[in-house]
């Protein structure tokens, strides 16, 4: 998340103000530079295009892309595939939950890393896969995690 | 020394197995050695993910390939100094070759590439390379000489039918857009590949994004279409970045844009990125969601062709099928039809993963069966254990055991097993899969992406999990496998759109073919494939443990105790059964009950 060259939210909303059918671009761009869609974000969208705050708030709901509160320095998806989960996805949840000491799926109290899980990466061949920040790791095994997490 | 030229995968998985290492080592020797004359380039997926990182050295004076597989960057070394030094093949590592000699030559064997001709053997960056293996040349031919209808008829002629998932014939699709009236009309391509366990579209995105496009300008011309989106995942970030980069170029060459190949037809295309919606794979809710709303789907007529994107004549087609396009027009519609089934022509690419040998992407004429794929292209079950069931179709398929092997992969035949063809994704599973909690997952995913709007998908879905999930927990009465079947038919008949119409199959198949399996969780209160926590216990076997002290140090509860020269005991009321007992023992002293 760099956030010093980023576009402020006004300016997003500006650029996008001449297409069709912008509102999840605009909000595709707000997380891309914010790392999420903060309450303030949607009221300003909402005062500068014709989309009332409820309108926006259903859309960014719906959408499992869509963060409503600020996550972590790093985001770590689970995949949940099918062929993950025939070669043990939950041994992965339970590994980085174990070594990140969550319960449950969301960001780690020293807000270092957000966990979540997601339909499939695609890269079903190489399960269990987990992607850290965009990069996919793959044939993950408990000390693979733990090795993979301690380089953070 | 000869001249070469290097390529390595670098598809999403390929990166993920670790190409970029070797890929940058690569460059480094080159740099160091001083070897301009060696070119080295990146290319797509040639779909053999078990042996990623895969390296292809060609010879380009003599033509010889030579593909190395695994390779690591400590491999690199030597296939520098041996092969290209010295040109001496390190024949142990070659998985392919032009002459024939890789260990995994028959991969190939049974397959025809017709959507993965070009995937991991042109820079899917390069359009020169797109030109050069007859790219374009398809638009070409249009453009000089086919009508609007020349090319429906070709396609209808060619009986290529939809390869997102419901199998409908796209000549046909595109002669209703075509007649469609409007001032404005859109073609689309549904790259929103959500199915878990399938991956063909990002392959062919991130391989060949140049004819998905070609598809797309020759689909748009035949429907009257001069605007155009890509609906892609944004999970997909490669895939993304080769279609803009693929897009640019295109326009340069006056493939996409104004007045395509000096024409006065012009077709300008954009990409839509997803935003994490399974439902967004249905026609009606894509539309929603390029529209910029919630993506839920509506009540058909009126169909896209009719009012799609803002009420306009809206033409949709998936990746795989697009892809097919330029290779029909380029050899003609009768030989697609040569390929194939009476009722399903032309090949299915499908990926393979779970408890196979070889994962990957594969490419052959409908009609082959599936022990073909399984046990002849894919080699078998890993460790060589029982094969129990293929998963075909993903949440909207079902689970086809072993006494179907010899069914013919078509849209028809599938379906008549309960199964559909879907999108293609295949996963195999084993003896050491539970098929509850198989059916238990695909549930968990739907009633997570019903979008909500039809009853018995929203709340249907969720009883279905709920009912599966007690049983795996040993909770289950023999009343719920009735009151599953009755539910699933339910919603079958009461959900609007094909989410809701195919969640319950895999419940229903599993139902059917592994009923015996229901009732040694609900009767017998066990797991026959040892799988659900709750139905198995961990015990040390006294005769195997050498009383080592490993188990008892890594168990996160402190549930095993002893002492040395007498073996280690694990105390059942706190055992938590998370296995790392029987991962950690040296001596196999771990079993499961």
């Amino acid at each position: 998340m760099d956030t010093k060259n980023a576009l402020s939210v006004e300016e997003i909303i500006q650029k996008h103000s001449n297409e069709k059918g912008t509102l999840i671009p605009i909000l595709q761009e707000i997380q891309e530079s914010f790392g999420y869609i903060s309450k303030d974000a949607i009221e300003t969208i909402s005062r500068l295009t014709n989309y009332a705050e409820s309108d926006i708030y259903g859309v960014a709901t719906f959408y499992s892309q869509f963060k409503l509160e600020e996550p972590g320095l790093h985001n770590i998806k689970i995949c949940q595939g099918t062929a993950c989960h025939v070669n043990g996805a939950d041994t992965v949840k339970d590994v980085i939950f174990e070594e990140l000491k969550l319960i449950d799926y969301g960001t780690t109290d020293d807000k270092k890393f957000t966990v979540e899980h997601v339909a499939c990466l695609g890269c079903c061949s190489l399960a269990p896969v987990m992607m850290i920040d965009g990069v996919v790791y793959g044939k993950l095994t408990p000390d693979k995690i733990r090795k993979i997490l301690k380089s953070f | 020394m000869g001249k070469y030229k290097i390529t390595v995968g670098m598809g999403s998985c390929g990166i993920a197995a670790g190409a970029k290492p070797v890929y940058d080592k690569l460059n480094k020797l080159i740099l160091e050695k001083n070897h301009p004359e060696i070119t080295l380039e990146e290319t797509g997926c040639v779909g053999m993910c078990y042996k990623e990182p895969l390296v292809e050295v060609i010879d380009t004076e003599t033509g010889q390939k030579t593909l190395y597989g695994g390779v690591t960057p400590e491999k690199v070394e030597k296939i520098f100094t041996e092969h290209i030094e010295n040109n001496s093949v390190i024949r142990d590592w070659v998985v392919k070759s032009s002459k024939k000699d890789g260990s995994e030559e028959n991969l190939f064997d049974k397959q025809y590439r017709i959507v993965l001709s070009r995937t991991g053997i042109i820079n899917p960056e390069s359009i020169q390379d797109y030109l050069n293996s007859n790219g374009y040349e398809a638009l070409k031919k249009v453009m000089n000489s086919m009508s609007q209808t020349d090319v429906i008829e070709e396609i209808k002629k060619s009986g290529l039918r939809g390869r997102g998932g419901a199998g409908f014939p796209t000549g046909l699709k595109w002669e209703f857009a075509n007649k469609a009236k409007g001032d404005k009309k859109y073609m689309v391509c549904n790259a929103d590949e959500g199915d878990p366990g399938a991956f063909m579209d990002r392959s062919v995105l991130e391989g060949d994004p140049h004819s998905v496009i070609e598809g797309m300008v020759i689909g748009a011309y035949a429907i009257g279409a001069n605007e155009g989106f890509i609906y892609c995942r944004a999970e997909y970030p490669l895939a993304i970045k080769r279609l803009n980069i693929a897009i640019e170029q295109a326009e340069k060459e006056g493939y996409l844009g104004n007045n395509i190949l000096g024409t006065d037809f012009s077709f300008h295309l954009s990409i839509k990125q997803g935003a994490g919606a399974f439902v967004c794979g249905e026609e009606t809710a894509l539309i929603a969601s390029i529209e910029g709303k919630r993506g839920m789907p509506r009540i058909r007529p009126p169909f896209p062709a009719q009012s799609g994107i803002w009420g306009k004549p809206t033409n949709i087609n998936n990746v795989e099928t697009l892809a097919n396009i330029a290779w029909i027009i380029r050899n003609g519609a009768d030989k697609f039809a040569s390929l194939g089934t009476e009722k399903s022509k032309g090949t299915k690419v499908f990926s393979l993963s779970g408890k196979v040998k070889r994962t990957g992407l594969i490419e052959v004429p409908m009609g082959i069966t599936l022990r073909e794929i399984i046990f002849d292209i894919a080699g078998g079950i890993k460790e060589d254990k029982k094969f129990k069931a293929v998963q075909v179709g993903g949440p909207s398929g079902g689970c086809i055991p072993e006494s179907l092997l010899d069914t013919p992969v078509d849209y028809d035949s599938l379906s008549a097993t309960g199964a559909i063809m879907g999108s293609g994704g295949m996963v195999v599973m084993d003896e050491d899969t539970c098929m509850v909690s198989v059916a238990k997952y695909f549930l968990n995913f739907t009633q997570n992406e019903s979008c909500g709007k039809c009853t018995f998908c929203r709340v249907g879905t969720k009883r279905m999990y709920e009912t599966l999930d007690r049983i795996t927990e040993g909770k289950g009465v023999p009343e719920d496998l009735d009151k599953l079947e009755e539910l699933a038919y339910m919603t079958k008949e009461s959900s609007l759109c094909g989410l809701g119409q195919t969640a319950p199959n895999p419940v229903l198949t599993t139902l059917k073919y592994f009923r015996d399996e229901y009732k040694a969780h609900i009767i017998d209160k066990k797991c026959p494939a040892k799988e659900c926590k709750a139905l198995i216990k961990y015990e040390i076997d006294p005769d195997k443990c050498k009383s080592c002290s490993i188990c008892a140090r890594n168990c996160p509860v402190n549930a095993i105790s002893g002492e040395k020269g007498i073996p280690y005991v694990i105390d059942q009321s706190a055992c938590i059964k998370c296995g790392n007992c029987l991962r950690v023992c040296p001596f196999g002293a771990v079993e499961v009950k």
